[in-house]
């Protein structure tokens, strides 16, 4: 809970609540201004004008453009192409998510309960891609899967596939280079839990008779549920809005909502259907997060 | 046979460990060797090696164009990001604020909304003030990015810093400004740094905003890199992105060594 916070500065921070206990007597009576408003003043107007207000223009011609009403919507869902669109995008985020996950726990468990070394070593190792481009590593991610690149070389060379494998323009594709980015997302939240849980837990199963396994999904993974959901729809969401993975490792079949947005500006100029997009998109995402908040609370999300 | 258990657990833990630190370093590995291959197209293991393709990346106007044009937006919405940012995280995390938490939360929209939102929006709304396509209009999207960067490390920061040394300061006479430069600030400005590299390095590799706002003439590097792989890829694309790749590395070892100083301990 303590150190997690600036370990992942790509998440985001809790929303800085004052924590109880240190109100300081120093800032006089509550309710008396306090100055220190014009600090925070330019950064909200910035984001006020430079943010929220495009934002809202952007969402609000859904139902302007091209004219007053619903008509975006209906269209919306009256297009069979669209619909595919955005089955694809929860498909895509919903196999995503639970490889994230099945990955990532292993490698939340070692970092969490292996020695210091190995707790540095995996730490570094996850971080230097969160830290290195997205655009290098779907790159790299290009360069691996094509069809004479290393990987095929590998198969081939130990005869694992008698011809080279199609691994990119893919839905296989895709999911390499999403996975590979998102695995962050889950494994510090995973790692932030496993670190709270007390030990004593594990060893009252283990004493009072149930085996490891049993001890471990009886007692363990409960426990690892708050990091887990909080992992799981971070990548979720992450992946509804995908644009650059899409775009560059998968194909025709793979076009997510993000790429229908900007076809339809780039190309179409409907800024009525990118705004209806934009806001489906947006409402999924926080519906998703709304229900985190009520099943484990958002301070866990926003970390 | 508990014993047993445990030790094919281990066996598995680690074999995905291996796997996935594989599966996350390889393919940047490879990217780098390939940089400095003597072939002319982009293949592994490259047949001889050579310097070509970074001296063609530092001759190639294109490039440094773009290099020049990335540098250009880095440097003022990175320094105007920390800058924002911090007075802000200052302010909810030390201030008696009203909806502090909601505005706290609000800060970080930017990093929560798609990419593709945020860029279609600025699009949309440039388009009336003749902002796309000028550093003016990269330059704001940038900050708009990265400030929640450094509102969320430098509020962390703050929140492990005991607010009883700014009153002591205080108690002991100093003027609420003198507080905050003689004691505040210098124990903040690990994360300070901290968050300005950040800020920096996700400044340097924003793709989906700069996509959309900037023109022909204005592109900064991740935008040339783009159109580049998705045209006919050489390996001048290797060589910026191995240099992406270093510089990354840098930035993150610089980080761990200011994280140190920040009191704030990495799990």
């Amino acid at each position: 809970m303590s150190t997690s916070g600036a370990l992942m500065p790509h998440q985001g921070e809790a929303p800085p609540a004052r924590p109880a206990g240190r109100e300081r007597a120093a800032t006089g009576p509550a309710g008396r201004f306090d100055r220190r408003v014009f600090l925070l003043a330019p950064a909200v107007l910035l984001l006020i004008v430079a943010f929220v207000s495009p934002v809202g223009l952007l969402l609000s011609r859904a139902f302007t453009q091209p004219q007053v009403g619903l008509q975006n919507f209906a269209d919306l869902w009256e297009r069979r192409g669209f619909l595919q669109v955005l089955w694809n995008t929860v498909m895509i985020s919903a196999t995503a998510t639970p490889i994230c996950v099945l990955l990532g726990f292993p490698v939340a468990h070692a970092m969490t309960h292996g020695s210091a070394r190995l707790r540095r070593w995996l730490i570094f190792i996850v971080l230097v891609p969160f830290w290195t481009s997205l655009l290098v590593r779907t790159f790299a991610n290009v360069i691996l899967l094509q069809r004479n690149g290393p990987l095929n070389t590998m198969l081939v060379g130990l005869g694992l596939s008698a011809e080279p494998l199609p691994l990119l323009y893919n839905m296989t594709g895709l999911l390499v280079g999403a996975v590979q980015v998102l695995l962050p997302f889950v494994i510090f939240p995973l790692h932030a839990a496993m670190l709270r849980i007390d030990p004593a837990y594990m060893q009252a199963a283990l004493t009072l008779g149930a085996g490891p396994i049993r001890a471990f999904w009886r007692v363990y993974l409960p426990l690892t549920m708050p990091g887990l959901l909080t992992g799981a729809t971070l990548v979720f969401i992450s992946t509804l809005g995908y644009y650059v993975t899409p775009a560059m490792l998968g194909g025709p079949r793979q076009t997510m909502i993000a790429q229908l947005i900007q076809d339809q500006i780039a190309q179409f100029g409907n800024w009525g259907m990118a705004g209806a997009l934009s806001l489906l998109l947006l409402a999924v995402s926080g519906v998703m997060l709304l229900l985190l908040q009520l099943t484990v609370g958002l301070k866990a999300v926003a970390r | 046979m508990k014993g047993d258990g445990l030790d094919r657990w281990r066996t598995l833990r680690g074999a995905i460990c291996v796997a996935v630190a594989l599966y996350l370093i390889a393919p940047l590995v490879i990217v780098v060797i390939i940089s400095f291959s003597a072939a002319s197209f982009l293949q592994f293991p490259p047949p001889g090696l050579s310097l070509r393709w970074y001296r063609n990346l530092f001759n190639d106007p294109a490039w440094t164009d773009a290099l020049t044009v990335s540098i250009q937006i880095l440097i003022p919405s990175a320094t105007l990001a920390t800058l924002l940012g911090t007075a802000a995280a200052y302010a909810l995390v030390r201030g008696r604020i009203p909806g502090a938490s909601v505005i706290g939360a609000a800060l970080m929209l930017p990093i929560i909304v798609p990419g593709i939102i945020t860029a279609a929006a600025l699009f949309g709304a440039y388009r009336g003030l003749g902002l796309n396509g000028t550093l003016t209009g990269l330059i704001i999207g940038h900050v708009i990015i990265t400030m929640p960067y450094v509102v969320a490390t430098v509020s962390s920061a703050l929140r492990t810093l005991d607010p009883r040394l700014e009153d002591a300061a205080a108690t002991l006479g100093a003027p609420p400004f003198q507080a905050f430069r003689r004691v505040t600030l210098p124990l903040l400005l690990p994360a300070i740094l901290s968050g300005l590299l950040f800020a920096a390095v996700a400044s340097f590799d924003e793709l989906i905003v700069s996509l959309f706002v900037s023109s022909a003439r204005v592109r900064p590097v991740a935008v040339q890199m783009w159109s580049n792989i998705r045209g006919d890829m050489d390996p001048t694309i290797a060589a910026i992105a191995s240099l992406c790749f270093a510089f990354a590395l840098v930035a993150l070892l610089v980080e761990s060594i200011l994280r140190r100083r920040t009191g704030v301990e990495r799990t």
